[in-house]
């Protein structure tokens, strides 16, 4: 019932609206700001297919208000430029592309805050971003290489 | 999602004036992973949410000689990483790590996680058997509710209405244990616990069992201490005898549920295997 006036950086452009106090992040990038790249899945914080980032850190959209993003920086697939996106090309590490943003941001992340994560960790990561066509091998594949290259 | 007013208060003093206004008909919000699901799914209809973001002095986490004190918006992850919490008990930065994934634990808190009361979770099996204590404040009094007395029920606390959960306080840790957390997923990674046992062990120089602590999550409609193995434990070697014995005693203290993980006798039969895999690690 309530408005609020929310501002915060999407993708380094600024973001300056209201919005009603239920209106969902992801709702808000798909429909008011045309970010269509965040896809919808789940809708309880299961799948990944939603994640984007909040001051680099990765999270569902589908789980926050638009006024918990008051202030941070969000970034979303259309703001990505990394070699994560040459990589999963190269290494075929996506097949009908639903999961593809959502894994490229949780990838991206991991990359920025653990530029050295192992196996291990990478799996550890990306655990809770799904894939039903890839056997996520490609991924990996795709994440160690970019991990390589930067 | 249902309309409702929020209101986002800059201080303490402020958010607890604004749940004492209107105790009954405000839901606070924290993290919001758990609150966002449930109004999404109509299975909490609030007039008012109270979002705590801005309160920047509930994310402290301070180590000092009485110990540790989490702060009620710490997320997962920043307790996982936290240099203080793993040298408290490294069990304990292991237990906030394996909440869950990446995400959530970037977005979920300490405090949002008491609140919300799943006896599946895993916090508050570690921190019940590292003596925790919750306070939590009204806009009058502050009060100490220790962790096994602070779950009711399934999703219920003893908070009173228009009181906040501030901080966990746990005491130094014992001299000279040590403890561990063990979660039994038979699914996925990122799955609640099937049931979890965290184990908290001193021997003296002889070998002899100075202090123990066995806590269960997803064995009952709230994480328990199994106070009857814990017993049995002290004062003998924990020879492969005592931790049978004790073993059995804690999957008995358990009051499971069927449900999707499992029925409730498969949970009180693993609940006996993980509280042996727990305590040879720390025998």
């Amino acid at each position: 019932m309530s408005q609020h006036r929310i501002r915060f950086a999407l993708n380094d452009a600024s973001v300056d609206m209201t919005v009603p106090a239920e209106r969902l992040l992801l709702d808000l990038l798909r429909e008011d700001l045309g970010k269509t790249g965040t896809k919808d899945g789940c809708s309880v914080g299961v799948c990944g297919l939603c994640t984007v980032q909040v001051d680099g850190a990765p999270m569902s959209a589908c789980l926050l208000l638009a006024t918990q993003v008051d202030g941070t920086q969000v970034r979303t697939v259309e703001g990505l430029v990394s070699p994560l996106q040459d990589a999963f090309i190269d290494e075929g590490g996506f097949q009908c592309g639903i999961c593809t943003p959502g894994q490229l941001m949780a990838a991206d992340a991991l990359l920025r805050a653990k530029p050295d994560a192992t196996g291990a960790e990478i799996k550890d990561w990306q655990m809770g971003n799904l894939c039903r066509c890839t056997g996520y091998y490609g991924i990996a594949r795709a994440i160690a290489k970019a991990q390589e290259a930067q | 999602m249902r309309p409702f007013d929020y209101l986002e208060p800059e201080t303490l003093e402020d958010a607890l004036a604004l749940l004492a206004d209107d105790p009954d008909d405000t839901v606070v919000m924290a993290g919001g992973t758990s609150l966002v699901i449930l109004m999404k799914q109509d299975l909490v209809l609030p007039a008012r949410v109270l979002g705590l973001r801005r309160i920047a002095q509930l994310r402290d986490i301070v180590a000092s000689g009485e110990g540790l004190a989490l702060g009620a918006l710490a997320t997962h992850g920043t307790l996982a990483r936290s240099e203080p919490v793993r040298r408290h008990a490294s069990a304990l930065a292991a237990t906030f790590a394996a909440v869950a994934t990446v995400r959530i634990r970037e977005q979920a808190t300490l405090g949002g996680n008491l609140a919300h009361a799943d006896p599946a979770q895993d916090p508050p099996v570690t921190l019940l058997a590292l003596d925790g204590v919750v306070v939590a404040k009204t806009r009058f009094a502050e009060r100490r509710i220790p962790l096994d007395a602070f779950f009711a029920d399934f999703f219920e606390t003893s908070l009173e209405p228009g009181e906040l959960v501030l901080r966990v306080e746990l005491p130094p840790f014992p001299a000279g244990a040590r403890a561990t957390y063990k979660k039994f997923l038979p699914a996925t990674l990122d799955d609640y616990a099937t049931v979890s046992v965290a184990a908290v062990i001193a021997t003296d120089t002889t070998g002899a069992c100075t202090h123990a602590r066995i806590a269960l999550g997803g064995a009952g409609p709230v994480p328990l201490r199994a106070q009857d193995a814990e017993r049995s434990l002290v004062g003998r070697r924990l020879d492969d005898a005592a931790i049978r014995e004790a073993a059995a005693l804690a999957a008995a203290a358990t009051d499971p549920i069927d449900d999707l993980r499992g029925s409730a006798e498969f949970k009180r039969a693993m609940a006996g295997v993980w509280t042996e895999r727990a305590l040879r690690e720390v025998a």
